[in-house]
């Protein structure tokens, strides 16, 4: 569904990914994990159009999305929740919201916009009672669901986060991670980047690591899970676990 | 007692001219960050248009006013697309610089097109002035108040109930917020800039048969309406309607009840002070930072 090939990006004259190439697959949930500054986030940015310019390939649907910008990108079916959630503090919830869908109002699906944003309330409950609310005096938690609501409303095909889980209490996170089950197996392609690594393998197909630019891991989250490599760089087990692995 | 009300009503019909050119100012600002130093300018050709649309050609006057409204605010994008789009590193100061910079440029292409004398419009209908309370309210003074709460009002209307103004209001917020939604954020600071010229050019119209019209109008009404829009907390709809009227009931008491020399003096004293102690302006930024 997504293909990323031979991705360079650039900061200045800095390289911040230097040759990166993965695949998402229709229905997977791909998790990228990673270190600070691995580069995570500009992979990101760069497959829903928020670098100026990098290099390499990046397809989706068989589309080259060279050239795309943000709007355009959201159009073709990518739908970014992004770090530190950047909602609307000042309007309403569901002003938040409906402007998920402000691509689909252009094309003037009215009523499917009225019934996804039903559904999105289904799927995050809390919403409903701070419908009127300012999103700004939402929780941590609240408003990170807000963000992937808002994301959802455009009815993407893939689904890409960032960092869902910075910030939020271990509860949060497990609920946030269940939503993205149950999205998964309504058929929506999920793309998450995690410093969280555990939680983030536990409930993806797939998984990449990413260091300083570069993918130093990949393959079956589960075989991740369990790499030595992985549990000594991401997942915090302690150095004694990793030799005895080792031998 | 009379004499108060009179300077009130002074007061009012000028506050809400005001009140229409820092809406402007804030409308611009709310979108963009920018402070657009030729927004008097643009007040001017509204005048200006009108002296040619409806004044020489006689064309109908609520025709006239659209079409002004409309030059003008194509003035507004052609401003935007060659001004302030193509510059490669729009930092701030860039930017404002390039709107001092075509504030003169304006001023310059207005002396040429309809010279240096000053033009004057008759007001917008013919009954006699308003007797209230001993003090007379001139006809034109309800046609300003009037279109001025109208238009504000208009635009809250547009900012809280349609997806465009809803759309704006989130550019303003953030523009990477706006962009990974699917909202074309070029294109809102675009419709930023010619609604704010728009509106603009109303200012203009509405003041052109209360006051000479000439090609270096412009500059005095922009900083008034820049005090105005201070004064009340740049960004804010509303904030732009008290400061507008603020400044102007103050304006006329100070030249009413002081000295007539103070006019001008009031607004920058003003100024001075709210960026003194209230930086926020008087709906403080906190409450209300946009629209």
């Amino acid at each position: 569904m997504l293909r990323i090939k031979n991705l360079r990006c650039y900061y200045g004259r800095i390289m911040a990914i230097k040759g990166v190439s993965l695949s998402v697959m229709e229905g997977e949930i791909i998790s990228l994990i990673g270190a600070n500054g691995a580069g995570k986030s500009t992979l990101l940015e760069a497959a829903c159009g928020l670098l100026p310019s990098w290099k390499g390939e990046i397809d989706f649907q068989g589309n080259s999305l060279k050239g795309c910008d943000g709007p355009a990108i959201v159009r073709k079916g990518i739908s970014l929740v992004p770090e530190g959630r950047l909602i609307f503090p000042p309007m309403s919830v569901t002003d938040n919201l409906k402007l998920g869908a402000y691509t689909r109002y252009r094309k003037r699906q009215h009523a499917e916009v009225a019934r996804d944003l039903e559904m999105v309330i289904d799927l995050f409950p809390i919403l409903r009672e701070r419908a009127n609310q300012p999103a700004g005096t939402l929780s941590g938690g609240e408003q990170q669901m807000l963000a992937i609501g808002r994301a959802l409303m455009a009815r993407p095909r893939l689904l890409a986060l960032d960092e869902p889980s910075m910030g939020l209490a271990p509860l949060m996170v497990e609920k946030i991670l269940d939503t993205l089950q149950l999205l998964k197996k309504e058929g929506l392609t999920i793309l998450l980047v995690e410093q969280n690594a555990q939680a983030a393998l536990k409930i993806a197909d797939r998984g990449y690591v990413l260091e300083t630019g570069k993918i130093v891991l990949q393959g079956n989250a589960s075989d991740l899970l369990s790499d030595v490599e992985v549990k000594r760089a991401y997942l915090g087990k302690d150095y004694e676990e990793f030799y005895e692995g080792r031998d | 007692m009379q004499e108060v009300l009179q300077y009130l009503f002074s007061g009012l019909t000028n506050g809400a001219i005001y009140a229409v050119i820092a809406v402007g100012f804030s409308m611009l600002y709310s979108a963009t960050d920018l402070i657009n130093f030729a927004h008097g300018e643009f007040v001017m050709l509204g005048s200006l248009f009108l002296v040619t649309l409806w004044g020489a050609w006689q064309i109908p006057l609520p025709i006239a006013f659209l079409l002004t409204v409309a030059c003008v605010a194509l003035t507004g994008l052609l401003f935007e697309r060659f001004a302030i789009r193509t510059v490669r590193k729009p930092q701030p100061i860039v930017l404002v610089i390039i709107t001092v910079g075509a504030s003169i440029f304006l001023r310059g292409v207005a002396m040429i097109l309809w010279g240096k004398d000053a033009y004057s419009l008759p007001p917008f209908s013919n009954q006699p002035p308003l007797e209230l309370a001993g003090a007379t309210l001139l006809i034109q003074s309800v046609w300003i108040i009037v279109i001025s709460l109208l238009l504000v009002f208009g635009l809250h209307l547009f900012y809280r109930r349609t997806l465009t103004g809803k759309a704006m209001q989130a550019t303003a917020i953030s523009k990477r917020a706006a962009w990974i939604t699917g909202i074309p954020a070029g294109l809102m600071v675009l419709l930023a800039f010619v609604m704010s010229t728009g509106v603009g050019a109303v200012a203009g119209m509405i003041i052109a048969p209360v006051t000479m019209c000439s090609y270096d109008m412009g500059t005095l009404l922009g900083l008034k309406g820049f005090c105005a829009a201070m004064l009340g907390g740049i960004g804010s709809l509303w904030g732009a309607l008290l400061g507008g009227i603020l400044l102007g009931v103050l304006e006329a008491l100070g030249v009413g009840l002081i000295s007539s020399a103070l006019k001008d003096g009031v607004a920058f004293i003003l100024l001075l002070l709210i960026l003194y102690f209230r930086p926020g302006g008087l709906i403080g930024a906190a409450e209300s930072a946009r629209f």
